[in-house]
């Protein structure tokens, strides 16, 4: 298996649904770190069979408010010391731009591609998210 | 979205998108304005001099039009129109964005009516100067909402503890949506929903408005003279042919729902009949004469109501 070496300060993206590593690499913008990240794919996994992995050091500060919304199985590891202090799932953003798009043929984002898509929370649980503009809600 | 983004808004500027937007103090201001004006119209007939609005209507609407045109000029303001954007630059594919954006460097307020569902959000997210709905699609008319609330007020003095019944098209009248919602922020109010099974009240309102009040009393009827004798106010939409599949659908559906003198008759002497206009056949002619017929007034009282709320998006109430 190839290896990485383990990061002393930094975030561990773990169990990353296999071949999302990549989109989650572009959609976190990572390619434009200045410190080393590592995006490892299809490594074997007791509990996905296989799964990618992404280490990104140097830095706690990313915003991370879109990963529940690209892969809610991801596991957020943050490391201090080359430890790991702190496990969190991603949580669902209350605002959310530019993921989503609006399916209502009515809505002003249909005609107008200029328009940044917006979407609010109004159901944690039923990860029920509502249009901005035209209010139409989607399940995510 | 962070407006500076976006380019220059005038700073705590206001918008006018949804019914909501404003809250029941707000709309109070604005009542105690447009009674104001009533009362002495000369005191606020240069208000608004030196002052351009610019109404941009994406679709027609005659009536929305010279309602929002009336109001500026009785205050003293000019107004610049596109009224056909068929032969302006939205024909030559601008977005509304950029024609917003355009036309706010112009006007000191913008009046906006497109057909599309949430356009009026996105107008006011770029517009420089506050901007007002004139309707979007079939999603919100709340400037139709703030003429039906001050109808209501006046005629009835209050706002709270009425019957109110909703008579024909409540699945696609985006007027009673608003309404309903608008109106259950208040205290003791009751809705009678009177429609053909066809076109109930839509569960996604129902459930937002629960939301609002939980337990607020909803009843459901198909029998308008059923309703009429416990109502305090009759508002009558009308039941478009489109909505059916049939002719015959509509044709005896349509007649259930056309108020006469004579199913009158049961309801309350102080009985308040309103209706958004145009109306087509719900509302019988012979009912103009009836004092109970308020649907014509309604339409001056939203004159005044635009005033007020022109005035107040200007600050110069
Ligand atoms: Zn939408």
């Amino acid at each position: 298996m190839l290896k990485v070496d383990r990061i002393e300060l930094g975030i561990v993206l773990d169990h990353i649904r296999a071949g999302n590593g990549l989109r989650i690499f572009e959609e976190l913008d990572l390619g434009r770190r200045e410190s080393p990240v590592a995006l490892l794919m299809s490594v074997p996994s007791t509990k996905l069979g296989k799964k990618d992995i992404i280490k990104i050091s140097g830095a706690l500060d990313l915003d991370l408010t879109k990963l529940a919304l690209l892969d809610p199985g991801i596991t957020v590891n943050y490391i201090e010391g080359g430890e790991v202090v702190r496990k969190v799932r991603p949580e669902l953003p209350q605002r959310v731009e530019g993921l989503i798009r609006c399916k209502n043929p009515r809505c002003i984002t249909a005609v107008e591609p200029s328009a940044p898509a917006i979407f609010e929370l109004v159901e944690r649980g039923r990860k029920r998210y509502r249009c901005y503009y035209c209010g139409e809600s989607v399940t995510v | 979205m962070d407006r500076e983004r976006l380019g220059p808004a005038r700073k705590g500027k206001r918008d006018f998108v949804d019914s909501l937007d404003f809250s029941p103090e707000d709309y109070q201001r604005l009542f105690s304005l447009a009674d104001s004006i009533r009362e002495n119209p000369a005191r606020m007939a240069k208000a608004c001099s030196g002052s351009l609005m610019a109404t941009l209507f994406y679709e027609p609407s005659t009536r929305t039009r010279l309602s929002f045109e009336a109001a500026m000029r009785r205050l003293g303001g000019e107004v610049i129109t596109v009224a056909d954007p068929a032969t302006s630059s939205v024909a030559k594919g601008e977005s509304l964005a950029d024609t917003i954006r355009t036309v706010g460097g112009y006007a000191d307020l913008i009046v906006l009516r497109h057909p599309k569902e949430g356009a009026a959000r996105l107008a006011a997210l770029y517009s420089p100067v506050p901007l007002i709905n004139g309707g979007d699609g079939a999603r919100e008319h709340p400037t139709q909402t703030l003429t039906d609330l001050y109808t209501i007020l006046t005629c009835k003095g209050r706002l709270e503890d009425l019957t109110v019944a909703l008579c024909g098209d409540l699945r696609y009248g985006r007027t009673v949506h608003s309404l309903i919602k608008a109106l259950t922020r208040y205290p003791d109010i009751r809705f009678l929903l009177v429609s053909p099974e066809e076109l109930r009240l839509p569960d996604s309102v129902k459930e937002e408005v629960l939301l609002l009040r939980p337990g607020v009393s909803l009843q459901e009827s198909e029998q308008l003279e059923e309703c009429l004798p416990e109502a305090d106010v009759l508002y009558m939409t009308r039941i478009q042919k489109e909505r059916f599949f049939n002719e015959e659908d509509y044709l005896r559906l349509r007649d259930a729902y056309v108020l006469t003198p004579e199913k009158l008759q049961a309801a309350k002497p102080d009985l308040i009949v309103m209706h958004p206009l145009p109306r087509v056949t719900e509302i019988s002619p012979a009912m103009d004469a009836d004092p109970r017929a308020v649907y014509f007034q309604q339409a001056r009282l939203g004159m005044y109501a635009r005033m007020a709320l022109i005035a107040d998006l200007l600050g110069v109430a």
